[in-house]
């Protein structure tokens, strides 16, 4: 199946308009940026319904999207886990308990809450930790964006990479922060406008959702599942055998809606960065509640068009098709290209290839906003060059470290994505190894703000010790048929999980039960290093309740996270 | 600060309008509709995409101070 798409002029026209206002965004914000404080956290003066779709924008990248599009065709309506179970009680959780503290306590950083909570050696593992992540995380998008680009526009691989990190080094540079929220914003208005008309499209062609499950039960049951495996989300979760995602309900509870998304939603600083760019306490605890809602809809835009994609196959008439690797097998990430190709006339398909530039540029401008601010607060201020208390003078500084900071986060995500092209596997790896860090990560703040009696060098201990029980346990399993080590069992293979979802739930369940464990038992024997007072603003028991009664009932935070339960519930029940 | 209403509000009318006008242009050239199911998806895109980048650009703060200025 050719990949190509046929763009006209007016694709490339709908493009060029965009270029322009990402670059123009970055050109007007640039007067704004006058410290530190504005170029790095956007001077905590961001709209709470900014930050909000900024805060769901981040985390819908373009690998993402064509992911979830692929998870769709092959686990069908469960893939919804990870937009209601899997993040909505996590965001809601955010909100109504963490936020207060990341926002109140006036950390520029989570990483930087450790260090007030704790102790500056627990800060700085996180922080170098997330660093290379971040950086990790952005050249592996740079590279998939330029072999998308070469594979999909024929555009030349070296031309795309350097070109799109041209420009996002330039609004990222120009208007730090900011910038990179308000090009959130406008990415996800485009993602939903631009794929909207390929959804609606796609939907009636194979007769609406009544139509769907009528031609989805033969495929389904020719696979061993029942007629409606793909169209129920916990019908099928009672055991792990009869549902396409291989894990029971469970599993999905406790790895995925507890451990993973927790540690995802409420510690990763590259998603509460955008809550704590907030312009005040109340509006940074709106923000998740917020970015909730058009959360929980964005599935049937990307992941009901991938069930649709599974019915397009088996039917010879559709002509639709995936291309394949080369073991003949399809690539499923494909799938969203593939609808977008065969369901969109030039015009709107400009708008739709448009969506997925936006987020991969987005999603890079995010991870190297990030990185900046972790940078230069929690590495260079801490550990190079310490504040010298002259205001005016540190501020013009550390905006410069700043903005330096931007140029060298582009140039080595750049290398990243060049290593990623050479040694794709060595990438993955290093990236899944990375991102064990956020379930230890999580045990430690949750135990940090919520139990006054933890201790610093138990949360570092915690903290390290999480994370080296997560390597351990990926080193000893390997999903089934995994054919490299990247996948696991590099130590040994001794425990086999049917999928790789599987794996990854009970990596992270034993790495978070694992620091909780050392965290709490540490603590216990180790003499209390902070007083009430110095806790005041960092822990819940030790900081006076928030008075919402000013803020009218509608608009307080636990009037939303009402509404945002209420709609996920029925959802749930809708597509039980 | 600078109001994001207003730039998403000019970029997606200019993305409304160029693809309205691809649409038009297209009427009675019905053949090139037949593989996306006989609508004229550009068209109608088009217009939904110019109606949310107005509405966008009415409630943004540079437009809604005009407003004000000429009603003074």
């Amino acid at each position: 199946m050719d990949t190509k798409f046929a763009l006209g002029g007016i694709d490339y026209l709908v493009m060029a308009v965009y270029f322009l206002f990402v670059l123009g965004i970055g050109w007007a914000l640039k007067k704004y940026m006058k410290n530190a404080s504005a170029f790095l956290e956007a001077g905590r003066s961001i709209p709470a319904w900014v930050a909000g779709l900024a805060f769901i924008s981040t985390n819908l990248g373009a690998l993402e999207v064509m992911g979830m599009t692929g998870s769709g065709l092959k686990y069908g309506m469960l893939t919804t886990h990870f937009y209601w179970i899997g993040a909505i009680p996590a965001m809601v959780f955010l909100a109504l308990f963490m936020m207060r503290f990341y926002y109140g306590s006036k950390a520029r950083s989570v990483p930087e809450y450790l260090k007030l909570r704790f102790n500056e050696k627990t800060r700085g593992l996180n922080a170098i930790l997330f660093a290379v992540m971040t950086v990790l995380a952005s050249g592996i998008s740079m590279y998939a964006l330029a072999l998308l680009l070469e594979n999909v526009l024929g555009w030349n691989f070296n031309i795309s990479l350097f070109a799109s990190a041209a420009i996002v080094l330039a609004y990222t540079y120009l208007g730090g922060l900011s910038s990179a929220i308000y090009n959130e914003v406008l990415q996800f208005f485009i993602i939903v406008i631009g794929l909207m008309p390929m959804a609606i499209l796609v939907m009636s062609d194979v007769g609406g959702w009544n139509g769907l499950q009528t031609s989805l039960a033969p495929i389904v049951e020719g696979k061993g599942f029942a007629g409606d495996a793909w169209t129920s989300t916990w019908k099928y979760t009672a055991s792990a055998s009869g549902n396409p995602l291989g894990v029971a309900w469970y599993g999905i509870f406790a790895g995925l809606g507890f451990v993973l998304s927790f540690g995802y939603w409420c510690t990763n600083f590259l998603i509460v960065q955008r809550a704590m760019a907030a312009e005040s306490m109340t509006a940074a605890r709106k923000v998740p509640l917020i970015g909730a809602v058009p959360k929980m809809f964005i599935p049937f835009l990307i992941i009901v068009p991938g069930i649709a994609a599974l019915v397009l196959m088996n039917d010879p008439l559709k002509g639709f098709a995936l291309p394949l690797n080369n073991a003949g097998q399809p690539i499923y990430d494909y799938t969203i290209i593939m609808l977008l190709k065969q369901y969109l006339p030039a015009g709107v398909l400009g708008l739709g290839v448009t969506a997925l530039l936006a987020s991969f540029m987005s999603g890079m401008a995010g991870n190297v906003s990030a990185f900046n601010t972790v940078w230069t607060y929690d590495i260079y201020q801490s550990y190079i060059r310490p504040v010298t208390g002259n205001k005016d003078a540190d501020d013009r500084h550390y905006l410069k470290v700043g903005k330096m900071a931007t140029i060298f986060g582009v140039l080595v995500s750049i290398a990243a994505a060049y290593i990623a092209s050479k040694f794709g596997n060595i990438m993955d790896f290093l990236q899944t190894i990375f991102s064990m860090i956020n379930a230890p990560l999580f045990a430690v703040i949750f135990l940090g703000m919520f139990w006054k009696r933890s201790t610093g060098n138990a949360a570092f201990t915690g903290l390290l010790g999480g994370f080296l029980i997560a390597l351990l346990h990926h080193g000893l399993s390997v999903p089934e048929g995994a054919t490299t080590l990247v996948k696991g069992g590099w130590i040994a293979p001794l425990i086999t999980y049917p999928v790789e979802m599987a794996q990854n739930f009970w990596t992270a369940i034993y790495a978070f039960s694992a620091a909780t464990l050392l965290t709490v038992i540490l603590s216990l024997l180790a003499k209390r290093t902070k007083s009430d007072d110095e806790l005041n603003g960092l822990v819940y028991s030790m900081t006076p309740k928030l008075d919402d009664s000013a803020v009218l009932w509608y608009k307080r935070p636990w009037f939303l996270a009402v509404i945002v339960g209420i709609i996920m519930i029925v959802l749930s029940i809708l597509f039980w | 600060m600078l109001d994001i209403r207003f730039p998403i509000g000019l970029m997606f009318s200019i993305f409304g309008l160029i693809i309205t006008i691809y649409g038009l242009a297209a009427i009675g050239h019905d053949a090139m509709y037949v593989r996306l199911l006989g609508v004229n998806v550009n068209l109608i895109s088009g217009i939904c995409t110019l109606t949310f980048g107005l509405v966008m650009l009415f409630f943004s703060d540079p437009v809604r101070k005009l407003l004000k200025k000429k009603n003074v």
